[in-house]
């Protein structure tokens, strides 16, 4: 790089020292919001996690050092909530490949195609509270949808399937045991967990992410597709080592977005469905900081597995970087 | 494989998924009309449809008033957010100031920062400052937006240079510019964000969950769940409510359609 003639290089220092002053007028209203919001709320949060804060008052206010910490690496019911979580997160290859596919079906010429992006987006775009209402109205072991489809299937082929109890079990498809962390077979099955994944598969595999993979597919350049047809490539083998390589940086977005998302994931599902039973098998990390925080009023012991949840989120996102950033740089 | 055969398997596909998207809405508006005892029996079709399920969710609790408190804690949000978003975005894009970028790079960062953590400081804020309980305590905490500002820097980055120079030798000042040459212009992204922002508060559950304790400040989400409470569960009106519920949400969907696929591809486009 060439050095600009002197004289210029002063009228630019100067523009922007004189532009500074206009940011900082421009910037206030977002960062005053972000110091009082976000920022400061960060520090303080982590200040208070060394405390006994209990907002109902009934013991006096100190600073306890790591007790807190202790008490929760200590407590089983921790643990559970941990694994509860990441459990939770079983789903997202399967969204996330999920939403791929109908990506690329959607990605075909046909007629009528946006009726279905359409249709398919209808669920991630009405999600939320008045959704998950309407799943523990379909996971009714007795009188759901789901049941009566699956028992009509089943009468119908002379199968003989008991259906699931969906969200009154602790079954799980990994047969995890909910005392400690072993496999049980009698806890093998499909319960409440797998319940949940599932309806979050439903709403999340046609919202965001295969709008992100359908902006992708149609980037990818013609002529390396074309070229890998003449040299004779199956359409999957084109998929395969044309396709799939020039999507790896958008998958790692979604991949790094899903998780940090998953791991603060639950609360809505916890609280409207399930009350984060049977057991304490759907209560995860974030709804045990609700509960903690706002039924139980200990914000000090809040706070600290809120940090808990902070440092592991930052460390999982750092190791995806590390890893995730090798393998898409082709 | 016939290119014929192959479309034909692609649309049955399509239209499988499809149903499988739908089916699940059509239950919901088939259970708002039926009586009660119906709901647990498994006729799909309410044998006497009872429309007056409708009006029965208005008489039982304030819905209306929920509506409105959703509807304008989401619109106040949506407009401050775009707001301060665009200043900020403003200040990132059309401006040059020294460490500009490096700024930038740290607000994105605050994206990584879980709610969760933020949440139990904000609420013991708003004791603090009495706002509990109040529509400023719930909209106010919601206006700033890291997501907001990067959306809008990427799209004001797309708008010629050559502008902001024609303002100034035109004699505007920088709020001019700002206000009337680049916002004008930066409409389409705008309207992306106010989607987004729509939505994501209209939906909010956890924060009025906590902020709330006055049965006339409650909002869709919260209020609705009167009808599933262990005493006297009314499936038929909760479904009927929840439908009420996002019939905002499809309108505003079918409307914006463009936008929001518009916004998306925006948001992947790398910073």
């Amino acid at each position: 790089m060439t050095t600009p003639p002197a004289r210029l290089q002063n009228s630019r220092r100067a523009r922007e020292r004189r532009d500074l002053w206009v940011a900082i007028g421009f910037l206030l209203p977002n960062l005053l919001g972000f110091l009082l919001f976000t920022s400061g709320p960060v520090l303080f949060s982590l200040v208070v996690s060394f405390s006994n804060w209990n907002l109902q008052q009934t013991v006096p206010f100190r600073w306890v050092g790591v007790e807190n910490y202790v008490q929760m690496l200590h407590n089983s019911e921790f643990w559970l909530y941990t694994i509860n979580t990441f459990y939770f997160l079983l789903g997202m290859p399967i969204a996330v490949f999920g939403s791929l596919f109908l990506a690329v079906m959607l990605s075909q010429k046909l007629r009528g195609i946006v009726i279905f992006r359409t249709l398919f987006y209808l669920p991630s775009f009405t999600s939320g509270v008045a959704l998950m209402i309407l799943w523990k109205s379909l996971y009714n072991p007795d009188f759901g949808l789901i049941n009566a489809a699956i028992r009509h299937v089943s009468d119908l082929l002379h199968l003989g399937i008991t259906p699931p109890e969906w969200l009154l079990s602790t079954k799980n498809v990994l047969g995890l045991d909910v005392e400690r962390v072993a496999v049980n077979r009698a806890q093998w099955g499909m319960g409440a967990r797998d319940a949940i994944i599932i309806m979050g598969i439903w709403m999340g595999i046609g919202g965001n992410n295969m709008l992100l993979y359908l902006a992708a597919l149609t980037n990818v350049p013609q002529e390396l597709t074309e070229a890998g047809e003449l040299d004779g490539a199956s359409s999957w083998q084109v998929f395969r080592h044309i396709v799939w390589p020039q999507l790896a940086p958008t998958t790692f977005f979604i991949l790094v977005m899903s998780f940090i998302g998953g791991l603060q994931g639950g609360f809505e599902q916890a609280r409207v469905m399930t009350n984060g039973g049977p057991a304490g098998t759907t209560t995860t990390l974030s709804y045990h900081i609700y509960t903690k925080a706002f039924e139980e009023f200990q914000i000090g012991y809040a706070s600290a597995v809120s940090w808990a949840l902070f440092a592991l989120i930052f460390v999982l996102t750092l190791v995806n970087w590390r890893f995730g950033n090798k393998e898409v740089s082709y | 494989m016939s290119a014929k055969l192959r479309n034909t398997l692609l649309y049955l596909l399509l239209t499988l998924f499809a149903l499988t998207a739908l089916i699940p809405f059509l239950w919901m508006a088939l259970t708002s009309f039926k009586p009660l005892e119906e709901v647990e029996k498994l006729n799909p079709v309410p044998t006497v449809w009872h429309p007056e399920n409708y009006r029965k969710v208005f008489e039982q609790i304030s819905f209306a008033r929920y509506y409105f408190n959703s509807l304008f804690i989401a619109a106040w949000v949506t407009f401050l957010t775009c707001l301060t978003s665009s200043m900020a975005a403003f200040a990132f894009a059309r401006l040059q100031w020294r460490q500009r970028d490096n700024v930038f790079r740290l607000y994105l960062a605050t994206l990584m920062i879980p709610g969760v953590v933020t949440m139990i400081p904000n609420y013991t804020l708003m004791v603090k400052l009495h706002l509990l309980d109040s529509y400023t305590g719930l909209i106010v905490p919601s206006a700033f937006s890291a997501f907001g500002t990067f959306l809008l820097r990427q799209f004001l980055l797309t708008i010629p240079a050559a502008l902001d120079e024609a303002a100034e030798i035109d004699g505007a000042n920088k709020w001019q510019l700002f206000w009337d040459v680049i916002l004008p212009l930066a409409r389409p992204g705008l309207i992306t964000l106010a989607l987004f922002t729509f939505m994501g508060n209209y939906g909010s559950f956890f924060w009025p969950l906590v902020m709330i304790k006055s049965e006339h400040l409650r909002t869709l989400p919260t209020g609705m769940l009167f009808f599933d409470s262990t005493y006297g569960r009314q499936t038929n009106l909760l479904m009927a409510a929840s439908l009420m519920n996002i019939v905002p949400l499809i309108v505003l969907f079918i409307v914006s359609q463009k936008f929001l696929v518009r916004g998306i591809q925006m948001g992947a486009v790398k910073g």
